[in-house]
């Protein structure tokens, strides 16, 4: 930072050139600009042991009056979908709505909707983290929770639209191993891919996140009250001392792996939509597919971040932690992402008239015209409007509105890929084998049943863990800084 | 126990990130070697205060990662082509294009694993015993305040006490072993 009285005067005025030589040199004294405060990430100047105190508490204390009859309710929904799924088992595929030619429905974008949702946390965890966008410590854990809880949700539908789900889940058909006739896995098809790509994403969001806790399970320990806490905490901290020689390979292996996830996460939704645009449905197969595919996963997945955070933050008393510069930061990812959605909304409906196949301009003529025109607008509505709301610093620090907002950008994203699967199949190529979906009830509560998996192991989460990473929060304040006169610098900031 | 008990090593306190900045200095230029720095955070710069070495988690990525990608490729070759012919669609039996979605996903799952037990390794975590655990004051180093430990396995273990003095600890202890 430069210093107005450490330059020589003379230097100053020197640079000037008057053009009058005989007048002595001005003294021109230089007002450098006031170096702009950053709004600080922790908010009141809190103490490190403030910030501990008040994230451990959260899972230490006994939970508020609503935790539990959250609780009920949400694993009563869980456990609606699991005899709903009990249902499918012992009935048959049958008994949601899909048919021929709509072979794929609510199953696959229900699968779709939930990975979707998991990229935002792996999105904040490792973009964030390799960009050095500090803020994202507030947010991380619990985002990377909600990545693993919607991996979970994810994986049921495509397991069970099956329909005999004992084939899918025997060695042979989606695991490499020879089946009875000695055949193999066909490395040629998408959906093999895409079984590695969602297998290899939950197991290294669970190996990612798990590191990230190591620390603040041992904070845990220190702090137990009982011996059966101290216990399990310490098991799983597995004697983590915070010790300078663990930290280095610890901060190598979370900057290794953040850089490993980065491709990850891209190449995740990437093959998602290679089940599609691999294909030769029109409508599906499409090069845009990809990027388009990331775009709005992540779009999807900062909405419910923002649905879990919101209510969140107030209700567990963490607004100096996740502060409104949080959340409005996340809106704007919101407006950045949701801005290429729609996008690519437009940039389809060119390509589907400028490439000159009638059967694409047919699909996409029968997208947003033709039986299903309620579910293309639904989604045009919640996905290209609602986001611009965003542009506005009130829309974002209003906390009631970012929350309802939050909502529907969810709701505009699972009305896409309902859109993209249902409208691209129920129009098959001969008028002899079009077709039209209905969902049955088995369908909707089966997918309200996802929610209730979600929130349950959501729940258990805030129940048990540290829903904030305290030890990359404490890191980020200026007391951790050892060249910051909070951090105990003599001589002041440089 | 207690008639054998054997001093494991001298821990200081200090209570602010400078401070364990600046004794870590003192520490390291007094030429100890056995000695280690406890942070609630990892500190900025410390690596370099401490005179550590950078990381060697990244060999064990490297060797996950490029054993991942073989194991894919390897796979569906032989899957697909040397093991069970099947001919799809009337594309090649095997060719390095459709094989690779799986490859790199498997190069980054495996990186991922060597990741996580090459940072376990080089940590010996996980341990299941450490005489600092002993010490009540070195819960709050999970919390926030810092802490130096050097050995008795030291050799210049005989003036530990003045350096950490000296460094400005604000609370020394005998750690027994």
């Amino acid at each position: 930072m430069g210093n107005a009285a450490s330059i020589p005067a003379s230097a100053v005025a020197g640079k000037k050139h008057d053009h009058d030589h005989s007048a002595p040199p001005k003294i021109v004294a230089v007002d450098c600009p006031k170096e702009l405060e950053r709004e600080p990430l922790v908010l009141n100047g809190r103490s490190l042991h403030w910030i501990t105190d008040r994230i451990a508490n959260v899972c230490e204390d006994d939970m508020p009056a609503w935790w539990w009859p959250a609780f009920i309710i949400s694993a009563g929904v869980m456990g609606m979908m699991f005899s709903l799924l009990a249902y499918l088992v012992s009935t048959g595929v049958g008994v949601w709505g899909l048919n021929n030619p709509a072979a794929w429905a609510w199953d696959i974008t229900n699968f779709v909707f939930w990975i979707g949702i998991g990229h935002a946390g792996t999105l904040i965890s490792a973009v964030l983290f390799l960009l050095r966008q500090k803020w994202r410590t507030s947010i991380n854990r619990s985002a990377e929770a909600m990545t693993l809880f919607a991996v979970a949700c994810a994986g049921i539908f495509p397991v069970f639209h099956t329909g005999r789900v004992w084939f899918a889940l025997m060695p042979g058909y989606l695991i490499p191993m020879p089946n009875f006739n000695y055949i193999w896995p066909q490395f040629r098809s998408p959906l093999l891919w895409d079984v590695f790509a969602v297998s290899t994403y939950g197991t290294v969001s669970l190996i990612f996140w798990y590191v990230g806790l190591i620390p603040d399970l041992a904070t845990l320990r220190d702090r137990a009250r009982n011996k059966v806490r101290g216990f399990f905490y310490g098991l799983f901290s597995l004697g983590w001392t915070g010790s300078n020689r663990h930290w280095s390979n610890y901060e190598k292996a979370y900057m290794i792996f953040a850089g490993i996830s980065t491709p990850l996460v891209l190449s995740v939704h990437s093959i998602v939509s290679f089940d599609f645009a691999v294909s030769n449905v029109p409508g599906w197969h499409t090069t845009i597919f990809p990027p388009y595919f990331v775009a709005g996963a992540i779009f999807s997945g900062f909405g419910m971040v923002l649905t879990l955070l919101v209510p969140m933050r107030t209700l567990f008393k963490l607004e100096d932690i996740v502060t409104v510069r949080h959340i409005e930061l996340m809106c704007k990812v919101i407006l950045a992402t949701g801005s290429i959605v729609g996008y690519a909304y437009g940039m389809e409906f060119f390509i589907a008239w400028y490439g000159g196949s009638p059967y694409e301009l047919y699909a996409f003529k029968n997208r947003a015209f033709g039986p299903y025109w309620w579910a293309y607008w639904s989604m045009i509505t919640c996905n290209v409007i609602s986001p611009h709301f965003f542009w506005f610093k009130w829309c974002r620090s209003n906390m009631v509105f970012v929350f309802l907002a939050s909502i529907v950008v969810n709701i505009g994203m699972w009305f896409e890929r309902f859109v993209i699967i249902v409208t691209s199949l129920h129009r098959d190529y001969l008028p002899a084998s079009w077709g039209y979906f209905t969902p049955t009830w088995v369908d909707a509560f089966t997918f309200i049943g996802s929610f209730g998996l979600f929130m349950t192991l959501f729940l258990l989460f805030i129940r048990y863990l540290p829903a904030i990473a305290m030890s990359e929060v404490k890191g980020v304040t200026p007391q951790a800084d050892p060249h910051h006169p909070l951090g105990g610098a003599k001589g002041g900031h440089h | 126990m207690s008639a054998t008990a054997k001093t494991y090593g001298l821990l200081a306190q200090f209570d602010t990130a400078a401070g364990i900045f600046e004794a870590a200095l003192k520490v390291r230029d007094a030429g100890y070697k056995k000695w280690d720095v406890f942070t609630p955070f990892p500190i900025h710069g410390m690596d370099e205060a401490m005179g550590l070495k950078s990381s060697k988690v990244g060999y064990f990525t490297i060797c996950g990662g490029v054993t991942g990608f073989f194991t894919g490729m390897t796979m569906i070759w032989f899957m697909n082509m040397f093991d069970y012919g099947l001919v799809v669609g009337g594309k090649p039996l095997f060719t390095p294009l459709f094989a690779f979605p799986v490859s790199y996903e498997l190069t980054i799952l495996l990186s991922a694993f060597a990741t996580l037990f090459g940072m376990l390794v080089l940590n010996r975590l996980p341990k299941l015993y450490n005489p600092l655990f002993k010490v009540a004051r070195f819960k709050a180093a999970t919390d926030d305040k810092f802490f130096i430990c050097i050995e008795a396995a030291d050799p210049k273990f005989a003036e530990a006490k003045a350096v950490l003095e000296n460094a400005g600890a604000t609370a020394i202890e005998i750690v027994e072993d």
